[in-house]
């Protein structure tokens, strides 16, 4: 275990880093509000974070990540474009006995600009890039967005096309909803009774026969949802081809280079992903100019989506040997500022290095 | 030193126990008063009844308080993170059957399995501006089976008791809970997801990893376990 003074001097070397980039330094409180961050990240969060109650404030999370706070004080009226960073502890439960520790320092950068977001890609990935250069690790990229776009793209309906959005962070889920919409797995019985069922008789009238209503959930919303099934029957599975190029694009995985490569060939069948491969043009472009060779960048198309469910553009990580989580990782967050900001967005872009595994490294290389 | 062993101090649940342990020439009896949670074993020298609540017997079993204990296989998998790692399970005891499911009201024709309640966790998400709330007192187990699937847009409320009320009292819009003939949840209006088992839960007997184990309590362990006809493995 590496002493907590050297894994408190890395943490100061790698802000001095930051704020020589131009990051201004900023704090953000420990204790926080729970209710934001339960209502952002749901009940993975409450598994994760140490949440307490306060007798005047209510439920209360010990800091189980500076992004929140960060981009709130941004929106409270930070100048744009702005470059943050900051170093504190954050705090996460462990759910299995072994060494993964519960508290550790993790100090961060994040990039609000709304001119040219695939270079802040660039600048934040090659000063990561830069900063952990000298301990050989393993860099993984990715593109939440592609994938997006390609959902988006797709020719069938809107509700089928929310569905995949709202599962693109879950891949067990995401494939078997593609699974069912594209004719691959069969209909829940349950459903295909359903459905008969209602070729007999309203659902208003298979509601009241169920039995009473009861709880906060009403029988309208029950119905509504009842004729979204129909309609969702009623939908034709997805076009084989389409499917063949989004089960491609979820296993997609090559170097940088190649992979826009491949997409750009993917381009002309799924026409909608072509914005979202011209920004992942440009940021390989951006990224070429500070140096990073993106022929022998790692891409996968999927990197990112099992972890937390805010970036919607660029990710990044980068990792040691073994089985442990990565030293650095981030992305871009665009959709999370509105979901703050209450009506106001600002494209952003952050990510965070975990001293200790940095001081961790070093030692081991000495 | 003696070996500790925790059993349920009241009701069905202790009961079964003795009658179990009794069946198998082990003789567990409450000693004083009814009122006086003491107890004696006989049948094996150098074992000593410790008389608890079932809620707690996974806790004492962690920390190794007590060598062997008799709870409901629920409780540990919910209190205990990474269970098999810090107990042993030794025989289960074919009594106290209870499911851990997920229920929803009756009339929600178009709710059958965990994948409509996600879809209609997002519906309500939407409508209401707060997530699908499930009432439960077994955060763990329900977590980590929602997160399995990778459920979206509920929340866990803590319900101690009287769960399958909360629906209707409005504090919850689903609930988990254990079962056992459902009565309770036909009564409540409310029925179990096709695919909501959680998980099938009965009497077990427990050993603690992490319990002091020296020759003599092991000595002990291999005189019971031969008379009870399992095999404890720590």
């Amino acid at each position: 275990m590496t002493c907590r003074a050297k894994i408190r001097a890395e943490a100061e070397t790698l802000f001095a880093a930051f704020k020589a980039a131009g990051a201004e330094a900023v704090e953000a409180d420990t204790l926080l509000p729970a209710e934001t961050l339960l209502d952002l990240y749901g009940e993975d969060i409450r598994g994760r974070a140490y949440v307490t109650s306060d007798p005047l404030r209510g439920e209360m999370m010990l800091r189980p990540d500076f992004t929140v706070p960060v981009v709130q004080a941004h929106m409270n009226g930070g100048a744009e474009p702005a470059r943050y960073c900051y170093i504190g502890e954050v705090y996460r439960k462990q759910d299995h006995l072994g060494p993964r520790a519960s508290e550790y320092l993790q100090v961060g950068f994040e990039l609000f600009d709304r001119t040219a977001p695939e270079a802040a890609d660039a600048e934040l990935f090659a000063l990561f890039h830069g900063l952990l250069a000298p301990l050989g690790l393993r860099s993984a990229t990715g593109d939440i967005g592609i994938l997006m776009a390609a959902v988006n793209g797709l020719s069938t309906s809107d509700r089928r096309k929310a569905a995949l959005l709202r599962h693109i962070w879950r891949p067990a889920r995401f494939r078997k909803l593609l699974d069912r919409f594209s004719g691959r797995a069969a209909v829940p019985q349950a459903r295909v009774d359903l459905l008969a069922r209602l070729g007999a008789d309203t659902p208003d009238a298979l509601i009241a026969a169920a039995g009473p209503m009861t709880g906060m959930r009403s029988a309208a919303e029950v119905s509504a949802r009842v004729a979204s099934l129909v309609e969702d029957a009623q939908t034709p599975a997805l076009a084989a081809p389409e499917a063949a190029l989004l089960y491609d694009l979820l296993t997609l995985q090559a170097p940088a280079k190649a992979a826009l490569a491949h997409l750009c060939g993917i381009t002309a069948m799924l026409p909608a992903i072509e914005p979202a491969v011209d920004r992942f043009a440009r940021r390989l472009e951006a990224l070429e100019s500070h140096g990073i060779d993106t022929s022998n960048l790692a891409f996968e198309a999927s990197h990112g989506r099992t972890s937390m469910e805010y970036y919607d553009g660029f990710v990044f990580s980068f990792h040691g040997a073994g089985d442990v989580p990565p030293v650095a990782s981030g992305g871009r967050y665009d959709a999370l500022t509105a979901v703050l900001g209450q009506g106001r967005s600002i494209p952003a872009v952050g990510g965070v290095i975990r001293p200790a595994m940095v001081a961790e490294l070093r030692e081991g290389a000495k | 030193m003696s070996l500790k062993i925790g059993v349920p101090s009241k009701g069905r649940l202790m009961e079964k126990t003795f009658d179990w342990f009794g069946e198998r020439g082990v003789t567990m009896a409450r000693s004083g008063s009814d009122r006086e949670y003491a107890g004696a074993v006989e049948g094996v020298q150098g074992v000593e009844l410790v008389l608890l609540s079932a809620g707690e017997i996974p806790r004492e079993l962690a920390a190794g308080r007590i060598h062997l204990g008799v709870t409901g296989s629920d409780l540990v998998r919910d209190k205990l993170a990474d269970w098999s790692v810090q107990v042993a399970e030794v025989a289960q005891l074919g009594f106290g059957h209870a499911d851990l499911i997920i229920a929803v009201p009756v009339a929600w024709i178009d709710v059958d399995t965990v994948d409509d309640l996600d879809a209609a966790a997002a519906a309500f998400r939407k409508t209401h501006g707060f997530r699908l709330r499930i009432a439960t007192k077994y955060h763990r187990l329900v977590r980590e089976f929602l997160t399995d699937q990778d459920v979206a847009d509920y929340q866990l409320v803590d319900s101690q008791g009287a769960t399958e009320g909360t629906v209707k009292n409005l504090t919850a819009e689903a609930i988990a809970d254990i079962t056992s003939s459902g009565e309770t949840l036909r009564a409540n209006h409310l029925k179990i997801l096709s695919d909501g088992l959680i998980h099938a839960s009965q009497a077990t007997l427990f050993a603690a990893r992490s319990a002091e184990w020296d020759p003599q309590t092991r000595a002990v362990l291999e005189e019971l376990s031969e008379k009870l006809g399992v095999q404890a493995k720590l």
